[in-house]
């Protein structure tokens, strides 16, 4: 069979783009090893949605992102879950202050809607947070939730409904290539012939970039999340702690559209690797912080505990591009935990790229993302 | 206030009442102390106890047994599962009316660090099974912790009102199962490597080969280097329109409310399934004073044993075999149910439904293995062995004995050649004891019309025979000697009564002709005594098939304190003498059905799936003819499974609807299990040390 595109991974990065060039009338296959979409990280994502970032590249992407969830319900008829609950990252000390505040200049200057509200204001804003030493917060009310269950149906549907062909349980072993160019598209089930193949493979990027010698820096590392029983609405935004405890880096929960908190922490040292079993010392690290900054919590009942990767890049930002030793394959991967935010976004971007379609804030949007950069730099909350 | 309480009971003890006062919505009332939130308002006569937040719909009882949160009230300002907490004085009752609100003021919070412990081998469940491996670990002294959430030991046999089944030497054939709980819960104490704790959830089995465990609310983390899954079963419930009516649930969580707390959850019971659970249960009803409408199983004759339902027919509950429910009716709670006849193939055939008045509805209907332990054990690198229904579904006698099997297998394990191999008879046993009923035979032909003779009314071979045990003459022997093979009378019976009082079926009966052949007097063992009798009064006497053979004055009532049980006799005509199996205790006027069948006019695709999260059979159905066969994306979608209980309740039935729509059992995806086993506050994981 020849596709003009295949795209490797339904997943939050492969789905959209899958959909979205469907639509623009190309013959697309999604191939996955999974029983089914989004089965990989996208279903452990915790929902949150912002383009409050740093740098021009993921605000751009996610600001389409917000705006597609957004108008999801009213365009296409799903509920995705989709609430503008904002985000908030509270501050207890001064070098956060600082930090958040310097941020927040850059972020107005891309145009972004996010305050400084004093603590006070704050505490309207999530009743009950723990007051003592609370310096301020920021707040960006356009920013978000939605489910990523229901998103991933939602994009698998549309793109069922749109042409697309998924094969599921089919992992990809190989890829063969002449001249500079990728032929063909291998799996234990049969071989597919494509124009264009995009890698938006997740947690297997890099296997899947080794097998046209390209060396993609994706390496996951594992983070655990969890969700309680749902209680009537009683906070806001997602809040968002950076600061680090013995065991942690930052970690964030929020209400979603059901009621349920959904909260997440990042291990600290990062745990390399993909497992996917749960440890015993989340739930005590994760609810000890949570229930120190915010009291009420401790009465909440946990429900599910989950653990997913994040797959890394040494900077924290996607790499995004054409690969260097085939000119027909792109690869969209190492989104450091983001892909949800960014899929949509990003995969009318890919759609973009794939029909050579691009603007030029696409190609101000790629240059962040690019796969040849030297990686020193650091994402500011990666 | 009128309190629905279990006052007399023919086996349990009722204890003195020490009552305190609470309320409800408001309202003030009493209760027994510390009882069981949920228990005080079903005394109370409340049955629904909040309503859904998704569909507005009445939720009430229904696992009682801390898996769900259907219970759930707000008790003190804190959503809780009523079921699992204890009432305290002057206590603020609220049904839960849509989502809770996050309690706002709380105290401040101590941490503590969480109590690690290590121990060679970790039994989770205090069941017949986990109690009868933590003996043989006891005996051979290997380090061994057992783990019950209950607050006492004995699992589902604490519940077990009635005599059991098998054989006196290896699972105490007609003794009560509560007091075999009690028994091998006592004889554990002398083994001093055995550590047992009560009150105690498994909530997971980490990847680091901790076992987080709540005990009395607080925190633990637990390092096994093996674990014995002993941790019982789950019943299964069923699709219909109607089911997501409160006062439906299953046998489970009404013997915990009628025989561990005393409380009437129902006046008129209707019983769906026929298997020794259903049968059992509808017993356990009448000796608690209620009413069993009947009971519809599906097959043309009960799964259970044959001794159980000739014994509940008998009582006057008529037992419809192929027959099925159709739907439960009624606004919030049941208020009637109808049943239909049934096809080979189990298809309803219309024209033959019928409605029955009836305000609870029990779903027996089978138990399906706990296996989450199992699987997170072997997913965390800890060697595990189960035992128990969690091996296998069967009787108590069965996981006494295959419990036994594993404790030595472990003990084995851990010591090596200083432990006895395992006899391979036992094995032998062990197939028994788990054996389904054989064959149904006739009557012994006894022609000998003097003397006493024991009528032995079980016909259905069975792994049962303490009467061929007790029989002071042995002249009650299995027909080839076998615990599985019928009791036959073989000798000279001196009519002492032992076999009638040690029977679990209550089917044996004596014909004495010795005072007159022609009106022998016809002695039956009785345990129903809330419904007592006395001499003088009429009983309609029954056959085995529960036909009426006439009504005949009671001679002689000769109670038995120890067996809490009695013998009443009658004289009879010789010609009936031996068809009397027992006389009949309920009014036929219960079973009477309603003059006009209700049958819904709505599809059967209206009925819930996942009774957390209110998703119909409907919706799921519409998923599987798109394509999906895996319950991830099912849950994905619909969120069924994403409830409080965790899948527990519908993931069978999704299955069942795959397998209804054709998909085979091997293409279907499972759900993916998590941690944790139960809902769990947040401040609990932090706190270590606890309240």
């Amino acid at each position: 069979m020849t596709y003009d595109v295949i795209v490797i991974g339904a997943g939050s990065i492969g789905l959209p783009a899958a959909l979205y060039l469907a639509e623009k009338g190309q013959k697309v296959l999604v191939l996955d090893p999974e029983h089914g979409p989004g089965q990989q990280n996208n279903k452990k994502a915790i929902g949150g949605v912002r383009a409050t970032h740093s740098d021009f590249g993921k605000i751009s992407v996610c600001l389409r992102s917000i705006e597609i969830f957004r108008t999801w319900h009213e365009e296409r008829g799903d509920d995705i879950g989709w609430m503008d609950n904002g985000y908030s990252f509270p501050a207890y000390r001064e070098q956060d202050v600082k930090a958040l505040q310097a941020l927040m200049r850059i972020q107005h200057g891309y145009g972004l809607n996010i305050k400084w509200l004093s603590a006070g204001e704050y505490q309207a804003l999530v009743p009950g947070i723990l007051m003592d030493g609370l310096l301020g917060s920021t707040y960006s009310p356009e920013d978000g939730s939605c489910s990523p269950l229901l998103v991933t149906n939602a994009f698998y549907f549309h793109a069922v409904k749109a042409g697309v062909e998924f094969r599921f349980q089919e992992a990809v072993t190989g890829i063969k290539s002449e001249h500079g160019i990728a032929t063909e598209v291998i799996t234990k089930k049969g071989s597919y012939k494509a124009g264009m193949i995009l890698n938006t493979a997740g947690n297997d990027a890099r296997e899947i970039g080794a097998m046209i010698n390209d060396d993609l820096k994706v390496f996951p590392d594992n983070h655990e999340a969890g969700i309680t029983e749902p209680v009537a609405r009683f906070f806001g935004p997602m809040v968002v702690d950076l600061r680090k405890a013995p065991g942690s880096a930052n970690f964030y929960f929020y209400q979603n559209i059901e009621g349920q908190v959904v909260f997440c922490i990042t291990p600290d040292p990062p745990i390399l690797g993909i497992d996917n079993r749960s440890t015993s010392e989340f739930l005590p690290i994760c609810s000890k912080r949570m229930i120190e900054i915010y009291p009420r919590l401790r009465n909440l009942k946990v429900r599910r505990t989950w653990r997913g990767q994040y797959p890394m890049t040494p900077d924290g930002f996607p790499i995004v591009g054409k690969s260097l030793n085939a000119e027909n394959v792109i690869h969209a991967v190492g989104m450091c935990g983001q892909g949800f935010m960014l899929g949509p976004g990003m995969g009318e971007l890919l759609s973009r790229m794939c029909l050579n379609e691009t603007t030029d804030d696409d190609l101000r949007v790629l240059q962040s993302f690019d796969p040849q950069r030297d990686f020193s730099a650091e994402e500011a909350f990666k | 206030m009128k309190q629905f309480r279990i006052e007399e009971h023919p086996i349990l003890e009722v204890p003195v009442l020490d009552m305190i006062s609470f309320y409800f919505n408001g309202e003030k009332m009493q209760a027994r102390r510390a009882e069981m939130i949920s228990s005080a308002l079903i005394a109370n006569g409340i049955n629904v106890f909040g309503h859904h937040h998704k569909d507005g719909s009445a939720q009430g009882i229904f696992c009682a047994n801390g898996q769900c949160a259907k219970c759930t009230v707000i008790a003190n300002g804190i959503a809780v599962k009523s079921c699992m907490t204890p009432l305290v004085e002057n206590m603020i009752v609220q049904s839960a009316e849509g989502l809770p609100t996050l309690a706002e003021e709380v105290e401040p919070m101590e941490f503590k660090p969480i109590e690690e412990l290590e121990c060679e081998v970790l039994i989770i469940g205090g069941g017949p099974a986990g109690l009868s491996a933590a003996t043989e670990l006891g005996k051979h002294g290997v380090d061994t912790l057992l783990i019950d959430d209950k607050n006492a030991l004995g699992g589902k046999l604490v519940l077990q009102t009635h005599k059991f089944f098998g054989s006196e030497a290896d699972s105490r054939a007609g003794t009560r199962g509560h007091h075999i709980g009690q028994i091998l819960a006592e004889e554990l104490k002398q083994y001093p490597s055995v550590t047992t704790w009560v009150d105690s959830t498994a909530l997971f089995v980490f990847s680091d080969q901790k076992v987080g465990i709540l005990k009395d609310g607080v925190y633990k983390l637990v390092s096994p280097r093996r674990i014995l899954n002993a941790a019982g079963a789950r019943e299964k419930f069923l699709r219909f329109p109607g089911n997501k009516l409160a006062r439906i649930y299953g046998a489970g969580a009404f013997q915990t409310l009628v025989n561990r707390d005393l409380v009437r959850p129902t006046e008129r019971l209707f019983i769906i399934g026929g298997g020794n659970v259903g049968l059992i249960a509808g017993y356990h009803a009448l000796q608690a004073g209620i009413e069993v409408v009947g009971l519809a199983e599906a097959m043309p004759s009960c799964g259970g044993y044959k001794v159980h339902a000739d014994k509940l027919s008998r009582f006057g509950v008529p037992v419809h075999t192929s027959h099925s429910i159709l739907c439960a009716n009624g606004n919030e709670t049941v208020e009637s149910i109808t049943i239909t006849q049934v096809d080979k193939n189990f298809r309803a055939i219309e024209g033959t439904e019928k409605t029955y008045a009836c305000d609870t509805i029990l779903i027996a209907v089978g138990l399906d293995s706990l296996s989450e332990f199992t699987i997170e054990a072997e997913m965390a690198g800890i060697p595990v062995d189960s035992a128990g229904d969690a091996l296998e579904i069967a009787e108590a006698s069965s996981a006494m004995f295959n419990g036994k099997i594993a404790g030595l297998k472990i003990a084995k394990a851990m010591k090596g050649e200083s432990v006895e191999d395992i006899p391979e008879s036992w094995y032998a046993k062990a197939e028994v004891l788990k054996a389904h009923p054989g064959a149904i035979k006739a009557y012994q032909e006894i022609l000998d019309e003097s003397g006493v003779i024991p009528i032995i009314h079980c016909l259905q071979e069975i792994p049962c025979n303490p009467c061929t045990t007790v029989c002071p003459t042995n002249s009650i022997k299995t027909e080839d000697g076998s615990l599985f093979a019928l009791p036959r009378y073989t000798g000279s019976c001196i009519g002492c009564g032992k076999c009638l009082l040690i029977c679990p079926g209550l089917a044996i009966t004596l014909v004495d002709y010795r005072k007159d052949p022609q009106t022998p007097i016809v002695t039956i063992a009785y345990e129903i005594m809330n419904m007592s009798l006395k001499v003088g009064d009429k009983r309609m006497l029954m056959d085995i098939e529960a036909r009426e053979l006439g009504e005949f004055e009671v001679l002689a009532v000769v109670p038995y304190v120890k067996q809490n049980t009695q013998l009443v006799r009658f004289a009879v005509p010789a010609g009936i003498a031996r068809k009397v199996a027992g006389f009949r205790v309920q009014d036929p006027q219960v079973s009477v059905a309603l003059e006009e069948a209700i049958v819904p006019d709505r599809i059967s695709d209206e009925a819930m799936i996942c009774l957390c999260e209110r998703v119909t059979v409907g919706e799921v159905r519409a998923l599987i003819r798109k394509g999906i066969n895996d319950l991830n994306q099912i849950k994905a979608i619909t969120r069924a499974g994403m409830g409080p209980c965790g899948a527990k309740t519908c993931e069978v039935l999704i299955k069942s609807l795959l397998r209804e729509e054709g998909i085979p059992v091997t293409d279907v995806v499972p759900n993916t299990k998590r941690p944790i086993f139960i809902e769990v506050p947040l401040g609990t994981f932090p706190a270590g040390g606890g309240k």
